[in-house]
């Protein structure tokens, strides 16, 4: 039982970058725009998030709103690197996957560079902890005490905060509303005086914010507090997309989605600790496969039926019949 | 004469030229803004090593460019069909793998030792593109998403396998140990570099290439599949069997990559290119996006990109000597690739603009925002159309738009 609770709680700071980034990708493919830039704004947002706490971390200001702050920063520092993307696909209608690539390319090669100069590290090492042992009270109530509110991290209320949010801004707003035809039918939303590339910019931009703060979020919960541009986020960024096909761009089965992710990849890093398993001798690395395996053989079974927006990764052109 | 050079700014070839001059321009630019940032002093000094530092280094040059070349094909190869083949990395490592695991298992007859190796690359290779192919074509998924999780998957399986195996990982190293001397292929003779003759094969593979794209049933139909999947079937083409097809030729291109970085030999006698496995993706993968967008997916393109990257990866290198971290150079290629998305637009604008200024009656089918207009791309796929040499040819007839590109029609 003991072992269950621990992978619980491992798995729900694992879950929460993989569905923010997801759910970022999902606003900016249902706007139009294939995102797959997200590996590389993660990064952006995770190493600039860990850069402040880097600099905040001598003035004795509370961990948690440490973390509250560089999570601000982390956002806005993936805001702006979606804006290069924004850019690309929008206004210069450049093939969406190739500027994507180039961003995924250019920003571990940045941070190796001046952490290299600068830190002479690979990346940023904090040493702030984030980590919950307990929330007085709540930690209390029977079994579910035990599963949600100890041995965590603060990520994860706000990841749910937020998930809520950008649930009921895709489906229950106006804006949401034009965001989705934009993904659909781009011209049919022009035709009724929807301004498309706004639209898409905004679509673009807030698959930024919750990929920056998704990435920092990564580097609390996964990696304690640290960035280094040679792992990244280990390829979170894509396993986030395909979280979000998985869930066939909706945030329900996204979240669904997302957890079962979270509990292979925590599961494939607890192998000693769970003795039927570590008795198989199976090579670890196998096990570090398995996230990816599995990714394959879902989307094996779920692509055929593939509800993806009918516009996605086409540039808009208003001439375009 | 003067018309003549008219025919050559026209066409597409000169097109795709410029924008990549465009793209490199603008990368460099942007290295350079780099390193004023990361230390002004010595800014200068390096871009200029940078910049010219390849050349005291030719014959690494001619060594590193081998391997992008190869997976730059297999990414141009793929786009041509319009396939976005992200996965060169994950074919490269495989290919790799296949090539060690012949080069210190088997132990054939000694002059064949080595071609055997490079045949095992170009078949693990093959084995990793068809994985895409297969789940593109017949389960309707997306070769990136494939192409991504297979380059951890290869990678993982192969380092797992690498470290596994006593006779060709030494552990106190860390690193692969050195390959039997009948494995490594053959030195070009050049001192003091490993440049070898894969380099000749890699220009031979790529004019083979040329070849099949211009001249074969099949390369027609991968260029028609490429530019509009739906005409293509309605056409009659089985475009599912086409799909696996490319995806396991690009696979086998990358795979040689892999094959031919690691069975070559280096300057000290008797030891050979190693391999440390330590769960990073291998970059020669995604250099060679990189190389096929500058090569505008043109395979002699190709071998001149290729060349162009390995030799500014040289200098990026040296530039090492002011201080500056080898990383300056990925930076400069992603910011390449970057713009090369739609340098062909930003070309394009540019040409515009010279032209109204000459020209004094504008055509006004010139000036029209080149879209998606169905007939001028049912002009595009007639075969001669990439052809430099028949190009001007295409020209002098006139009447057809000068080659108004949307962009990008390959990607």
């Amino acid at each position: 039982m003991d072992t269950f609770y621990y992978l619980i709680q491992n798995t729900l700071p694992v879950a929460i970058p993989l569905l923010l980034v997801a759910l970022g990708g999902m606003f900016s493919e249902r706007s139009g725009v294939i995102n797959i830039a997200l590996e590389g704004i993660m990064l952006f947002g995770a190493y600039f998030g860990c850069l402040f706490v880097y600099f905040i971390q001598g003035s004795g200001i509370d961990a948690q709103l440490i973390l509250i702050l560089a999570m601000l920063v982390a956002a806005v520092s993936g805001f702006l690197y979606s804006l290069l993307l924004s850019f690309a696909a929008i206004n210069m209608k450049s093939d969406q996957t190739i500027s994507g690539t180039a961003l995924n390319m250019l920003i571990p090669a940045v941070i190796l560079l001046f952490s290299k100069m600068y830190f002479n590290s690979d990346g940023v090492t904090t040493n702030v902890s984030f980590y919950l042992n307990k929330i007085p009270g709540l930690s209390e109530i029977p079994v579910l005490g035990k599963l949600f509110f100890q041995n965590t991290y603060i990520t994860v209320y706000i990841g749910i905060l937020l998930y809520i949010i950008s649930t009921i801004l895709l489906y229950k707003t106006k804006f949401g509303l034009r965001l989705r035809a934009c993904g659909e039918h781009p011209h049919a939303a022009d035709s009724v005086g929807i301004n498309v590339h706004k639209m898409r910019y905004a679509g673009v931009s807030i698959s930024g914010i919750l990929g920056g703060i998704g990435g920092f979020f990564y580097a609390v919960g996964v990696m304690d507090g640290n960035t280094n541009g040679h792992t990244g986020v280990a390829g979170f960024g894509f396993l986030a997309l395909a979280v979000m096909i998985f869930g066939q761009w909706r945030p329900g089965k996204i979240l669904l989605a997302a957890l079962f992710f979270a509990f292979l990849r925590t599961l494939a890093y607890s192998i000693a600790l769970i003795p039927f398993l570590h008795n198989l001798g199976i090579n670890n690395t196998f096990y570090k496969m398995l996230p990816y395996i599995v990714t394959m053989i879902v989307l094996a079974f779920t692509s055929k039926h593939s509800r993806a927006p009918k516009a996605e990764g086409i540039p808009y052109d208003p001439g375009a019949r | 004469m003067r018309l003549n050079i008219k025919n050559i700014t026209k066409s597409k070839g000169f097109s795709s030229f410029t924008s990549a001059l465009l793209a490199i321009g603008l990368g460099l630019i942007f290295g350079f803004i780099v390193m004023i940032v990361a230390s002004p002093e010595n800014s200068l000094s390096g871009f200029q090593m940078l910049l010219l530092g390849g050349l005291s280094r030719l014959g690494d040059v001619f060594y590193y460019a081998t391997p992008i070349i190869m997976t730059g094909l297999a990414v141009g190869f793929a786009f041509k069909m319009g396939l976005f083949n992200i996965g060169a990395s994950g074919q490269y490592t495989m290919g790799m793998y296949f090539a060690l695991y012949v080069g210190f298992m088997w132990k054939p007859p000694e002059g064949a030792h080595w071609i055997l190796c490079i045949l095992a690359g170009l078949a693990g290779g093959m084995i990793w593109g068809f994985i895409p192919g297969f789940f593109k074509a017949l389960l309707n998924v997306n070769e990136v998403i494939t192409s991504i999780m297979f380059n951890y998957i290869g990678m993982y399986l192969v380092d797992m396998l690498i470290s596994g195996n006593a006779t060709m990982y030494v552990s106190t190293k860390a690193r692969t140990a050195y390959l039997p001397a009948s494995a490594q292929i053959p030195s070009l003779g050049i001192q003091n570099t490993s440049a070898n003759i894969s380099f000749i094969i890699a220009i031979i593979i790529a004019i083979i290439l040329f070849i099949i794209l211009q001249k074969t049933i099949f390369g027609y139909e991968l260029k028609a599949t490429g530019y509009n999947k739906h005409a293509s079937i309605y056409a009659g083409m089985n475009g599912k069997r086409n799909i696996i097809l490319t995806m396991v030729i690009a696979g086998g291109l990358a795979g040689l990559g892999g094959a031919f970085y690691i069975l070559a030999p280096t300057t000290i006698p008797g030891s050979s290119m190693t391999y440390e496995p330590i769960n990073v993706i291998a970059a020669n993968g995604f250099n060679g996006i990189a190389v096929a967008l500058l090569g505008s997916s043109n395979p002699i393109g190709i071998i001149f990109s290729g060349i162009f990257i390995s030799y500014i990866q040289r200098g990026g290198t040296l530039a090492s000597l002011f201080g500056y971290k080898p990383e300056i150079i990925d930076i400069v290629i992603a910011v390449i690739i970057y713009f090369s998305a739609f340098a062909m637009l930003m070309s394009l604008a540019i040409a515009r603009f010279f032209k109204n200024r000459k020209v004094k009656h504008i055509d006004t089918e010139d000036i029209a925002p080149g879209s998606g207009d169905p007939v001028e791309e049912s002009n595009e796929i007639t075969p001669e159309s990439d052809d430099p040499a028949t190009e001007s040819q295409v020209a002098t007839t006139e009447s057809d738009m000068p080659v108004e590109e949307t962009g990008r029609e390959e990607a």
